[in-house]
């Protein structure tokens, strides 16, 4: 497998800022969390069949005692573009399966990939995964349901989150974020074949004792490179003539099959 | 080897495609079919999604008729008048097929709406032609001798206004039904991604009662014009025309036809119909399975802007 893009390490920075304002009270900064992506921009082959990214990090400020006892977390996100998602419903009508209900879901992020030093429930309370919307079940769409009609919607988000962890484009690895030393971490976040294109948002989120500390957003876009690519943004931007070329193509092609394979 | 379609954005193997065109090629050549109605269902078996498969039918269709009209241009069995006023019909059925292609792929019922036209159409054709070949085959292995019917006899349609000569068919008939047929087959072209011939052979020779030897070539050289004009109008409005997969299908597809040309010469005229009818009712019954039983899941998520 190519390893797809390298990461460089962000030197740690001291949050010197915070330190002077506290002079005559001893206490020590806040931790803080850095993430550094080494290209602002990812190129995808056509032949791609998905791969690890790995993403390094860097923590600061972390109380010594807590981090020995491993009270401190780490959570990666790799979440792609949002969009409205149809989601539709089939249900047999005269013995055959048809498209009957359909609910529109606004502001879904294609991909969602995560990566963190635990299982999610081990790290911090439900209540903080919502309120900080950390997690596919914590979408605003996929929200728990406030009346009957909302909660009929809520049946299609749920088969949406479904479905997308199935097609793999929704991940979780708990265990993917690993601690090198006491100040530098690696993620190890999924990047699946049908990973979409566009720009997409790594965060990062430092936990301590449950409780969110720090974090930390960049934006890294994904491009397709080769001709593939370039059909495909020419049958869009350029549809009549991308018409009138696969015409001229298949004619050609007729033409040329009879020259040479004639048997008449 | 594994290439990527830019269009239906999904990999797949280059040598299934080449052989499925080559397949269905083969049998176009042998039973004189574009082979549209066979390659559209095979590539949504293949995992293509329908939307991109019926309009790069449309696509490979252009490259099989364009070949085989070639051949009838050579034997003068084209009559281009008459192609010309089903061709007339024909884009405007076409117009309006992907018009309601777009429309059906907007409320979701795209798939469901091909896969019924399709289990309908090649249904009854099938079960037409297998009932029509058995009796001949019966009829011959009794040693009794038939030919088709002769044209000669009118019809209703022969008594409508606006008639026209067509000289190359030696016929003198209203222009009303044939841009009606020419209309009704361009709308099923854009909507199945078939030619189409498979309904306008039979349509000509029974209800227009054109000579059966220019039939073939002019139904052909029709085709070419629709299926283009198709292709166009996909491409333009639903953007699923994806030329890799269709360039393949073509590359397998016109290497085929010749060779099954060949090897109907060596079978009689039942026999290849039966075979057709047989093939033809395989493919409409695997459509109508897929109908009845149900789905993994229910729910199906389309994300806009994404095929």
């Amino acid at each position: 497998m190519r390893v797809l893009a390298v990461f460089t390490l962000v030197i740690p920075m001291l949050a010197i800022l915070t330190g002077a304002s506290f002079a005559q009270q001893p206490e020590k900064p806040k931790e803080s969390i850095q993430i550094g992506l080494s290209t602002d921009t990812i190129q995808i082959t056509s032949g791609f069949t998905g791969t690890d990214l790995t993403i390094f990090g860097a923590v600061d400020n972390l109380d010594p005692e807590i981090s020995r006892q491993g009270h401190y977390d780490v959570i990666v996100v790799l979440e792609g573009p949002n969009r409205t998602a149809t989601v539709r419903r089939k249900e047999r009508f005269l013995g055959i399966w048809i498209n009957r209900q359909s609910r529109n879901l606004p502001e879904v992020p294609i991909s969602y990939s995560m990566a963190m030093t635990r299982p999610i429930q081990d790290i911090a309370p439900e209540s903080t995964m919502a309120q900080m919307a950390i997690g596919v079940q914590n979408f605003p769409f996929a929200r728990t349901p406030q009346g009957p009609r909302d909660s009929r919607t809520h049946e299609f988000a749920t088969a949406l989150l479904e479905l997308k962890q199935k097609s793999g484009l929704y991940k979780e690895r708990p265990g993917s974020v690993r601690f090198l030393s006491l100040n530098l971490f690696r993620a190890s976040v999924a990047l699946p074949a049908n990973v979409p294109v566009g720009t997409h948002t790594a965060r990062a989120y430092l936990f301590r004792n449950g409780v969110f500390v720090n974090g930390v957003t960049a934006s890294l876009g994904i491009v397709k490179s080769g001709l593939e690519a370039e059909i495909s943004r020419i049958s869009r931007d350029n549809s009549f003539a991308f018409g009138l070329f696969a015409v001229a193509l298949a004619i050609l092609t007729g033409w040329l099959g009879r020259v040479i394979f004639r048997r008449d | 080897m594994s290439i990527y379609l830019p269009i239906a954005e999904m990999s797949a193997n280059v040598f299934v495609l080449l052989a499925i065109g080559a397949a269905v090629g083969f049998l176009s050549g042998l039973f004189g079919v574009g082979g549209g109605f066979l390659i559209t269902p095979l590539l949504i078996f293949y995992n293509i999604p329908p939307a991109v498969a019926v309009a790069t039918g449309a696509n490979q269709v252009i490259a099989s008729s364009f070949s085989g009209a070639l051949a009838h241009f050579n034997r003068k069995t084209i009559d281009f008048k008459l192609g010309g006023v089903l061709m007339a019909g024909g884009m405007v059925g076409s117009l309006g097929g992907v018009y309601v292609f777009s429309l059906l792929r907007a409320k979701g019922q795209l798939d469901l709406f091909v896969s019924i036209l399709y289990v309908v159409f090649l249904g009854t054709i099938g079960g037409l032609m297998l009932w029509e070949s058995i009796g001949a085959l019966r009829k011959a292995r009794a040693g009794v001798t038939t030919s088709l019917k002769k044209p000669g006899q009118h019809n209703w349609i022969h008594r409508l206004p606006l008639k026209m000569r067509f000289r190359a068919s030696k016929l003198f008939v209203s222009v009303i039904p044939i841009l009606a047929l020419g209309a009704f087959i361009g709308f099923l072209a854009s909507i199945m991604g078939v030619g189409g011939g498979f309904i306008m052979v039979p349509a000509m020779i029974y209800l227009l009662k054109v000579p059966t030897n220019v039939v073939i070539g002019t139904s052909l050289f029709q085709i070419i014009f629709v299926a283009a004009f198709t292709t166009v109008a996909q491409a333009v409005t639903n953007q699923t025309v994806d030329v890799v997969l269709a360039f393949l299908l073509m590359v397998g597809g016109v290497a085929g036809a010749q060779y099954g040309a060949k090897a109907g010469q060596r079978l009689r005229g039942e026999q290849i119909r039966a075979l057709l009818a047989g093939l033809v009712l395989i493919v409409a019954i695997r459509l109508a399975v897929d109908l009845f039983i149900e789905p993994a899941s229910p729910y199906s998520v389309v994300t806009q802007g994404m095929v």
